[in-house]
Order: structure tokens, then sequence, then C-alpha cells
């Protein structure tokens, strides 16, 4: 392991998501272009797009909770993915904005781009119920 | 093999009757859909389901076993797109215009996931679709999807 602050899951490093930036302090994720996410030929498929904006998503929440001191566990409610442009056979990136973080949930916004920050492939927005830790009530 | 999946256009020409279990061998056996290894259940007049089996690299925490809710939403996109060529019954190039998903409650490790794609409606350019992911019992949902695709490419005018 490197001295990453937050370990990407399984899922993420299956697909070679790294974390290759941060701005803002918010980690951006970084997707290369393999077989293993190529949706119609030389394109990705959305839902490997969808899968790097959850990702960042969740980063840019874990990072918003350790600002705060908080340990809270979170768990996703839902995803809108509007898909704007199609992925190039490129290096994709992504970084999650927590528009709202209450005690009970987080709006977050995910933006994925390629050679343009400023003209993004996909937005993701996502709610995230905060949970205590140690605690089963939702 | 070459990269990727062969162009499903050429694989299935204007005209011919849409065959979703054929379709899903190239959709669900290269690129992302190969990578999460999707199979074929069954389908309808307006609806396609496939299946993902649990697998521990598909995973979101490692410490539940739980699958990563993007699975999902690749098994709800190529389950839902495949329920508009089912629907009208050939194959037209199109993409994905939005999709959202609802997690009503998370895959359990170990537990095959189950996607069924509907289209409900369908013009010439829009297919408006909707769908759900349960684990085998379809009155156990654990996921909703809804989303359209916008056809690309060879429109008649």
């Amino acid at each position: 392991m490197t001295d990453t602050p937050y370990s990407l899951p399984p899922y993420a490093q299956a697909l070679d998501m790294t974390i290759v930036d941060e701005i803002d302090g918010v980690p951006v994720i970084g997707m290369p272009f393999t077989d293993r996410v190529q949706g119609r030929p030389g394109y990705l498929h959305g839902g490997a797009i969808s899968g790097l904006l959850e990702i960042a998503a969740i980063a840019a929440v874990h990072r918003a909770l350790q600002a705060k001191g908080s340990d809270s566990a979170i768990k996703q409610v839902n995803v809108t993915v509007d898909f704007m442009r199609g992925g190039l056979s490129q290096m994709t990136y992504a970084v999650g904005e927590v528009t709202r973080l209450g005690r009970t949930m987080a709006n977050v916004e995910a933006r994925a781009w390629q050679d343009d920050r400023d003209k993004p492939i996909a937005m993701g927005h996502m709610h995230y119920l905060i949970k205590a830790k140690r605690e089963d009530a939702a | 093999m070459a990269f990727g999946k062969p162009d499903l256009g050429s694989i299935v020409p204007k005209g011919t009757e849409f065959d979703p279990a054929l379709v899903n061998k190239m959709m669900g056996k290269f690129g992302h859909g190969g990578f999460l290894d999707m199979e074929y259940v069954g389908h309808g007049a307006d609806w396609v389901e496939l299946a993902i089996d649990w697998r521990e690299d598909l995973v979101a925490d490692p410490d539940t076993g739980i699958l990563a809710s993007a699975v999902i939403i690749s098994l709800m996109d190529n389950a839902t797109s495949m329920s508009i060529w089912t629907k009208l019954g050939e194959f037209r190039p199109q993409v994905t215009m939005d999709l959202r998903i609802d997690y009503l409650r998370p895959s359990p490790s170990g537990e095959r996931v189950y996607g069924r794609g509907i289209c409900y409606h369908l013009t010439n350019s829009i297919g408006f679709v909707r769908g759900f992911a349960h684990n085998g019992n379809p009155d156990e949902p654990l996921a909703h999807a809804s989303g359209t695709f916008i056809r690309i490419g060879d429109r008649v005018s």
C-alpha cells in the first residue's frame, strides 16, 4: 500500500482507478482506458463512467467527514448520471463536490472529464445517508 | 480476439429479428460487460433480464462484501439498453442519455444479482426505460432504475 489517505475499494482497483491528484483537498480519481471499461467499440461503457463518478463522490464525502473529525460510515441512497459526451479511449478523471454535508445526509455532485475539465463527459448527482459507526438504525 | 467487442450494427443488420440472448454473447462477454461477465437470463416483448455473479473484485466494502453500486448501474444500463432493441425488434445505435438508480438495499456478499430492464415507451429518437435489480426474487427488489437512451447515427429523416 502507498500512503494514500484513502484506500480505494476492490471494484475501483479492478478497473485500475487510482488517486492521481487533488483539487482543493479533494482526491481526483483517474481511470485508464482498458478493455475492462469499454462499451461500444472505442468508447467507455456508461457503467464504468458511473463507477468512476461514484468512487470520486465517495472519496469526496469521506474527505468532508474527515475534515469535520467524523468517523461516520456512509450509505448510498441514489444516483443520477447525465452522459454528455462519449468517453474516448484515453485517461478519464473524476472529482466529487460535497454540495451539502448535514448530520443525516450528504448531497454530492461528481464530474468526469478527459482533456478538459470544462467539458465533462458525465455528471453524477448522489445522495448519501450518514450513519454514526456502530449504529444499525438508518 | 481483437480489443473490445465486435460492432453490433454489423452483426445484427437492420431488419434482422433482435435476439437478446445472442446479442448478450457479445455485449456480456467483451469489454466492460465481459469484465462483469453478464449472463442472459430471459426476455419478453419489452424486457430483458441479465445477471452478474458476486465476485470479490466487484466489492465496494471488503468488510461486508457488499457489491459496488456501480456494478448495479452497469447491469441496469445493459439490460435497459437491450430492452429497447427487444421492444423495437431490431438493433439501432443509441447511447445512454441519463440513468437514475435508487438503492433500496445492498446486494449481499455471495449473492447473484439480476437486472431486469423494461422499455415502457419508444419514439423515433428516445427510448424510455425503467427496471429493477433483485437477488432471485423479483418481489424483493434491491434497486430501481429509470433512464432514457437517445438514438444516434443512421437517423431516417
